[in-house]
């Protein structure tokens, strides 16, 4: 047994694969970790009073799993979903009544919900232990970012399943596109943007109507929402979520108690 | 403190050339480009590279912006003045344009059918002469002018005028509100001439 491991080991595709021994001395350790496209993003070691429960309470490691399932059952929706005013109503439905495992929309809702809960604890735990402070304020702020990003997220999700309710709440929340100064038709300095009684920010061209592809909820906003839910927006958490991963790193691992 | 020390070093190696005589400092040769010929080049070619980015941007900006909409027009025409029942709340132009026409005994005016509080659409309760918006429970007088509930202001009016063949013309580009005195105004009310 012990020669036909040490006979796969020597073959040409596992030494072409991995590049250190058993990770069991200090040095393949690390090896194992700096060779890795996705563990080199995590620091190399970690302090042992880092990883305590009762310091990090695991929000951010949480976060990121969450995102994993966010991702999954993604996918798997996106095989039955389609984003027209005709069938996206029809298709939430159908997600529930005709596929095996119907509880996949639910576990994506409950996961999006879950997501935000603990990106909030995570931002609160960062802060009560002072985890922003210098060298991490750049951190920080890409952790901010990603907060907004999981929000947007929360918020563009919230309108695909185009019932009344998704309707008027995106109705509501992107009035607040019309008040963006300057952007927005109803925001400070937009009446300035004017020449003569020509506005250059009306409703037809203000961020807003950007947001929306008209002037309401319509079929171009379910559209613009669903492209922005799963593509536009993942793409962007997912590459400053390698940032936020790489810079915890570079900015000297896991911050250890005050 | 380091670009210091660099300009010191031209500097000096300047005066070294000058004291090594003319003959060091030569003209570029045909097909050789100078120093100041290169970074005259390169600042050309950041200049075009940057100005070239800004456009393809501004382009892609303008890509989200469509030419053309399939959404109801702005301006519609209502129908003939005569066609009002009087003191009606008119809703056959609520879901198509988001428009109410309400006929006093003196006039016309148009309403806007959105929310002053965040953009809901309210309903028109005929039994209780009044607009009550379903999300957080707004409620307007038949003239639009805000009685309860969190609206901050009376719903708006929309340009109400007579079309060249006699209908009513309603021009949802221009507003008119009540908080900035503009009901008085020309278009915010169309007098009933029979």
């Amino acid at each position: 047994m012990q020669k036909l491991l040490q006979a796969v080991r020597d073959t040409q595709i596992w030494r072409s694969i991995f590049r250190h021994g058993y990770p069991d001395t200090p040095r393949n350790r690390t090896l194992a970790v700096l060779s890795n496209t996705f563990l080199h993003l995590h620091p190399v070691k970690v302090r042992r009073s880092g990883i305590r429960l009762s310091y990090t309470w695991c929000m951010g490691g949480l976060t990121f799993f969450l995102f994993l399932v966010e991702t999954i059952t993604g996918l798997l929706l996106m095989f039955y979903y389609r984003p027209t005013a005709e069938a996206a109503y029809q298709d939430i439905i159908g997600i529930r009544e005709h596929v095996a495992l119907g509880v996949m929309r639910e576990m994506h809702r409950w996961a999006a919900h879950m997501m935000v809960i603990t990106v909030w604890l995570h931002m609160y735990r960062v802060f009560l232990t002072g985890s922003y402070k210098p060298p991490r304020e750049f951190n920080w702020n890409v952790g901010v970012i990603l907060l907004v990003l999981t929000l947007l997220l929360s918020f563009t999700g919230y309108l695909l399943p185009w019932d009344q309710l998704a309707v008027w709440a995106i109705t509501v929340g992107s009035n607040m596109a019309r008040a963006t100064p300057f952007l927005g038709h109803e925001g400070p300095g937009a009446s300035l943007l004017a020449f003569g009684g020509l506005n250059f920010v009306h409703a037809g061209d203000d961020a807003r109507f950007g947001l929306l592809a008209g002037r309401f909820v319509g079929e171009g906003a379910l559209l613009r929402f669903y492209v922005l839910h799963c593509v536009g927006l993942p793409l962007a958490a997912a590459t400053l979520m390698a940032i936020h991963f790489w810079r915890v790193r570079k900015d000297g691992g896991i911050s250890g108690p005050l | 403190m380091a670009d210091a020390a660099n300009v010191k070093e031209e500097k000096s190696d300047a005066e070294g050339a000058a004291e090594r005589g003319p003959a060091l400092v030569r003209a570029p040769l045909r097909g050789e480009v100078s120093r100041r010929g290169l970074f005259s080049a390169l600042g050309l070619g950041w200049a075009l590279f940057t100005g070239a980015s800004a456009g393809l941007l501004g382009a892609m900006g303008r890509f989200m912006f469509p030419n053309v909409l399939y959404e109801p027009p702005q301006e519609f025409k209502a129908g003939f003045p005569s066609e009002f029942a009087v003191d009606a709340v008119d809703e056959r132009f609520k879901a198509t344009y988001g428009v109410w026409i309400v006929r006093e005994p003196t006039g016309f005016f148009a309403l806007s059918t959105v929310c002053t509080h965040l953009g809901c659409t309210p309903n028109w309760l005929a039994a209780d002469e009044k607009y009550k918006c379903p999300c957080h429970g707004s409620g307007f007088i038949k003239t639009g002018i805000n009685i309860e509930g969190p609206a901050p202001r009376p719903l708006e009016r929309y340009k109400i005028m007579l079309a060249e063949d006699g209908q009513i013309l309603i021009d949802k580009n221009t507003k008119f509100q009540q908080e900035k005195g503009q009901w008085e105004l020309d278009g915010a009310y169309l007098p009933y001439t029979a």
